[in-house]
């Protein structure tokens, strides 16, 4: 956590208030992200951080506006970009801001990729889509920045296919298209899950550089609390579609509130302790469709849940400055009664 | 549970020799097919001379990144791939060319729990019969016993008893691990190979899983290989790990003396990859340069030199042993 770095421009890059995403199963809305407020100020890398099915890639293509048609939409809440509110905009407005200022890196490099079309001219589409350029000087500049991204021989690997690549090399071109017209906001879902420790600690590396030359923010979103302690300045925890915890990376990792964060990271196995048993979180996520309407959701499998937890939703508040908890134990005001 | 018992006294009877499985010089090849007449044209060395042994009643973790070869070699001890070369001597057994009724004895002994839970279970079968299979194929049991002992096996995996009458796709991938287990131990074997099996779960989930899979080994005097790649895994699980590279086994130790002080470059390299879920430990990190070689054409000498940072001319030139330098621990690497 570098104080500087948010002290600079606090007004925030991305700014996503009460955002709520459904999707229709058999004719009814489903919320897969309830309610979430959050924001990203510049330069910042904040991270997203829960276990599968809690909507954390639900969120990143709301963001993106890439729900996929007719089945996922965003039901409310406003994703203010750079002072521009992308719910108001046209498919061709949108088409032109992502990719240019906003662009995503996705979890899969050996899908991601199309697999009949050489590196470079996947990489030069960027380029033909979002500014006039020459046939010749794309090419250059798509060696240059494979270069960049830390290819070796790039002049060869730009004639290449994806197959013939290494699923670290492929990550790092799908960096290199992400980064193509230096956005403002790179989302990374999920980028080494499916590397390697050695080739993660590579990408992570480079992605941190990137960061930093090119005056970026970035969303990570992960289920790896290792790759956030090491990468993030902010950390947003989700659990079931909501945010339960939002703060600094030190604070989350050296003194968590939710209960839900304190399993999390009771569970991971310690490299330099030695304990007999890891501490688990009974039970598994809520479903979707058996999601609790009223009260927290994370209640059924909470050692600390008092009665109260199933009745009363509670509210994601400041317990001190930058620290932000949902949760009723924490609840410094009188617990209102929410009704959704 | 008297099938149990006896089984335990089985087992404490043939408990004289010290290691339950012992391989050596292990190698399996997949030959790389080409040209005109689909002739070999290459070999992938996928295990490339392994030798190690697994003691009654640990558990030894098998680590290294995509490729090392660790998968291939869990399931050439299992003999579900042929070994190319070497010898696999199990509970004091070569069987390594065993075949037919022999072979099919000893795989009551020794049971395999995969990786991906969605893909080792049969969607058309109930759970019930899903674990009662093994069974079913090595024993002629009544109807009534078979559902008693499944019933037995779901309590002890710590699923409800209604699971009997379910289908796979009905569960979580935790739940759906847990049947996996549970089918592994229906005939009490005396190894199981983990081919990880947690790597398709959430942390919360995995941390119940492992700790079932710690107190099934307790409770059934199990001996595990336990194949993985994430190291912290592997630490929390082994007694010792044995650390892969291309085949190689280029570090063996107690999961002590290899996480204090390893010795190989690779395991270096390796253990400091690992981001600590600690923001306040800034560590001076060794990050390799590069991919792990193809294993068609591994290079000469060292197979991890072109990536090392400590690499020698020697290095280029001749391949290390696995020698043990330190008590219980053993490392191929010309710097010791």
């Amino acid at each position: 956590m570098n104080p500087e770095k948010t002290r600079i421009k606090e007004v925030p890059l991305l700014d996503v208030r009460n955002l709520e995403t459904a999707f229709d199963i058999d004719g009814t809305d489903y919320n897969a992200v309830d309610d979430v407020s959050f924001q990203v100020k510049p330069r910042q890398i904040v991270g997203i951080v829960g276990e599968s099915g809690c909507g954390k890639s639900v969120m990143s293509l709301s963001i993106m506006q890439l729900l996929p048609k007719g089945i996922g939409k965003v039901k409310s809440g406003q994703i203010v970009f750079d002072g521009i509110n992308l719910e108001k905009m046209s498919e061709s407005q949108i088409n032109k801001l992502r990719g240019n200022d906003v662009s995503m890196i996705f979890q899969e490099p050996m899908t991601s990729l199309n697999p009949v079309f050489t590196i470079g001219y996947q990489l030069q589409e960027v380029f033909f889509n979002h500014t006039i350029i020459s046939r010749r000087n794309a090419r250059l500049r798509s060696i240059a920045l494979l270069k960049s991204v830390g290819i070796s021989r790039p002049e060869k690997i730009v004639d290449e296919y994806p197959h013939q690549l290494s699923g670290g090399m492929r990550q790092r071109v799908m960096i290199a298209i992400a980064i193509a017209c230096q956005p403002k906001l790179l989302i990374a879902d999920e980028p080494t899950t499916a590397l390697d420790v050695t080739v993660q600690a590579q990408i992570l590396e480079l992605l941190k550089g990137i960061q930093e030359v090119n005056d970026m923010s970035i969303i990570l979103i992960t289920h790896d609390l290792g790759v956030v302690a090491e990468m993030c300045d902010e950390v947003i925890v989700m659990y079931a579609g909501k945010i339960v915890e939002r703060t600094d990376v030190d604070r989350l990792f050296h003194n968590p509130k939710h209960p839900y964060t304190t399993l999390l990271l009771g569970a991971i196995p310690k490299m330099d302790e030695q304990e007999d048993r890891l501490n688990s979180i009974q039970g598994i996520v809520p479903s979707l469709i058996n999601m609790p309407q009223v009260g927290c959701r994370f209640a059924n499998r909470c050692p600390k849940a008092m009665p109260e937890c199933t009745t009363i939703t509670p509210l994601l508040e400041n317990v001190e400055q930058g620290h932000e908890v949902a949760c009723l134990l924490f609840d410094t005001s009188k617990p209102k009664e929410e009704m959704r | 549970m008297s099938t149990v018992s006896l089984h335990e006294n089985e087992r404490k009877s043939s408990s004289q020799a010290e290691n339950l499985l012992e391989i050596q010089n292990l190698k399996t090849y997949y030959p790389v097919k080409g040209g005109f007449f689909k002739r070999t044209i290459g070999n992938v060395k996928a295990v490339d001379n392994l030798s190690f042994e697994i003691r009654r009643g640990e558990t030894l973790g098998l680590v290294g990144e995509s490729g090392c070869g660790k998968s291939t070699a869990g399931r050439t001890i299992l003999r579900l791939l042929k070994p190319t070369d070497g010898k696999i001597l199990f509970d004091g057994k070569d069987i390594t060319k065993i075949s037919g009724k022999s072979l099919r004895d000893i795989r009551k002994d020794m049971q395999m729990v995969f990786q991906d839970p969605y893909a080792s279970l049969n969607p058309m079968q109930m759970v019930g019969d899903i674990i009662a299979e093994p069974i079913y194929n090595f024993s002629k049991k009544a109807n009534a016993e078979l559902k008693k002992e499944v019933m037995d096996l779901l309590d002890k995996v710590g699923l409800s008893q209604d699971a009997y009458y379910q289908y796979a796709h009905e569960f979580s991938g935790g739940q759906r691990q847990r049947i996996g287990i549970a089918r592994s131990l229906a005939l009490r074997p005396k190894l199981i190979i983990a081919d990880e099996p947690v790597s398709a779960l959430d942390v919360s989930v995995q941390s119940q899983v492992l700790n079932l899979l710690k107190d099934l080994q307790q409770e059934f005097e199990l001996t595990f290989l336990f194949i993985a790649h994430d190291l912290s895994v592997v630490k929390h699980m082994s007694d010792r790990i044995g650390v892969m590279y291309l085949g190689n086994m280029v570090e063996m130790a107690d999961k002590n003396l290899l996480y204090v002080k390893p010795l190989h470059p690779y395991t270096q390299a390796l253990i400091s990859a690992i981001p600590s879920p600690d923001p306040r430990l800034k560590k001076e990190r060794m990050i390799l340069r590069g991919d792990v070689p193809s294993p068609i054409n591994p290079p000469a000498g060292c197979p991890f030199h072109p990536r090392c940072p400590m690499a020698r001319e020697e290095c280029t030139k001749t391949k290390p042993l696995l020698k043990e330098v330190k008590p219980s621990h053993r490392v191929a690497c010309h710097l010791y």
